[in-house]
């Protein structure tokens, strides 16, 4: 093709986009779209199925069954989450092989709010309350992403998520209502997971790039500052609720603005874990890749049966 | 690892009187793992009441570039609607 013509694909491309209609997969796409959708997908399924790991960590040692049905079926949530996105991302033409290798190699990266430990059962509250919770204003805006098939996923997620969040919330009011020692712990949660989920939602508007070509395609559709705002303005009064204190001595409801004011992010910390060095970046990305070692005889034992079965029905067909 | 496990798109039929709709893919090394990490993966809050799985590579797709000469066709066959046809309003039930 010559450049003209890819010139002028391009732009009756931006044009569908514009008129809301959905790419799908076999449709012509620029290469960039391309790339930077296989980015984006992949590293949403990377940070839901990195995401089990902490709360994974508390499954065996709930509090009561009903806490550990709720948990499990959350964790499983996530799976199915990391699933449906990679198998998004996979229309993309890139191989599900190629994706692990990338998180496995640390070529890819996911969410760093899961470099962080999860210490205490109150951790599982905080997780589901506030992760989920940011979680959930980052995801809503993708179901109307211009990429058909991440779109689809992404409605699919959403309507799974509210469980989670509400779970979260519930064992944070058990806690905050219950012995001095109890609604001690889950202040300190909300400590520990406050500043780590307001990153959560990006870099500053100032420092964040590729936002106008993102919002182009749909791939984002309100700026890092706008959403970080909508969580802080929605989630303050739920901890007012439940009796918690925000760690931020900066915060103050601004009359003039209608929202909360509020303190400086530690962003040095931030870029550090996203860099890698977090308390547990390590740690996630072995529990990965040894799931990934450790499974191969059953992958290839389960291959190895499939093709047992299919010559034997064969030879019943002769 | 050797090979690889297949690619397996999923078709779920949410209630008895709805067509099975495409929900997504998977991989499974074979018929049964499909459906059953197609139950575990897409119905986990009563989506379906039947599943069917095949092989990705058995699909045919048209080519989207194909488009015009697949689907322009029948855009111009008006005479396929019934507002095609002009009727006196007094005509009733048709
Ligand atoms: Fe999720
Ligand atoms: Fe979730």
């Amino acid at each position: 093709m010559s450049e003209e013509q890819i010139k002028n694909l391009e732009q009756q491309f931006e044009a569908r986009i514009a008129r809301d209609e959905k790419i799908e997969p076999k449709d012509w796409m620029p290469e960039k779209y391309r790339k930077t959708h296989i980015r984006q997908i992949s590293q949403h399924a990377h940070s839901e199925i990195v995401g089990m790991l902490p709360e994974g960590n508390w499954i065996t040692r709930a509090p009561s069954l009903r806490r550990k049905v709720a948990l499990l079926a959350k964790v499983q949530d996530e799976a199915g989450h990391g699933l449906y996105l990679y198998s998004a991302c996979e229309t993309l033409g890139v191989s599900r092989n190629e994706l692990y290798e990338q998180l496995h190699t640390g070529k890819a990266k996911y969410s760093s709010i899961f470099n962080y430990p999860t210490i205490t059962w109150a951790d599982m509250g905080a997780i589901g309350w506030l992760v989920d919770g940011a979680a959930i204003i980052n995801q809503v805006p993708l179901c109307s992403t211009s990429y058909g098939p991440y779109a689809r996923a992404m409605i699919r997620v959403c309507k799974e998520e509210s469980f989670h969040q509400r779970q979260g919330f519930e064992i944070m009011m058990k806690l905050a209502n219950g012995t001095p020692e109890q609604k001690e712990l889950a202040q300190d949660a909300l400590n520990r997971w406050w500043w780590p989920s307001l990153m959560m939602l990006g870099p500053t508007d100032a420092e964040s790039v590729h936002t106008e070509q993102s919002m182009k395609w749909k791939l984002k559709r309100k700026s890092n500052d706008d959403l970080r705002q909508q969580f802080i303005d929605q989630t303050v009064p739920q901890a007012d609720l439940i009796g918690l204190t925000i760690p931020d001595p900066n915060l103050k409801w601004n009359e003039e603005r209608g929202s909360y004011d509020f303190g400086e992010i530690n962003w040095d910390e931030f870029w550090q874990v996203v860099k890698g060095h977090g308390p547990c970046n390590k740690e996630r990305i072995d529990a990965r890749v040894n799931a990934w070692n450790n499974g191969e005889w059953v992958r290839d034992a389960a291959v190895a049966y499939a093709d047992k079965k299919a010559t034997k029905k064969q030879r019943q067909a002769v | 690892m050797k090979k690889n496990w297949p690619l397996w798109e999923v078709f779920v039929r949410s209630k008895n009187g709805l067509e099975h709709r495409h929900f997504g893919s998977l991989h499974a090394a074979d018929e049964d793992m499909a459906l059953e990490n197609a139950r575990d993966v897409y119905t986990r809050r009563n989506e379906g009441v039947s599943i069917w799985v095949v092989k990705s590579k058995h699909i045919t797709a048209s080519n989207p570039e194909h488009h015009g000469e697949l689907f322009e066709p029948a855009q111009d066959k008006v005479y396929r609607h019934p507002t095609f046809y002009d009727l006196p309003d007094e005509v009733k039930h048709m």
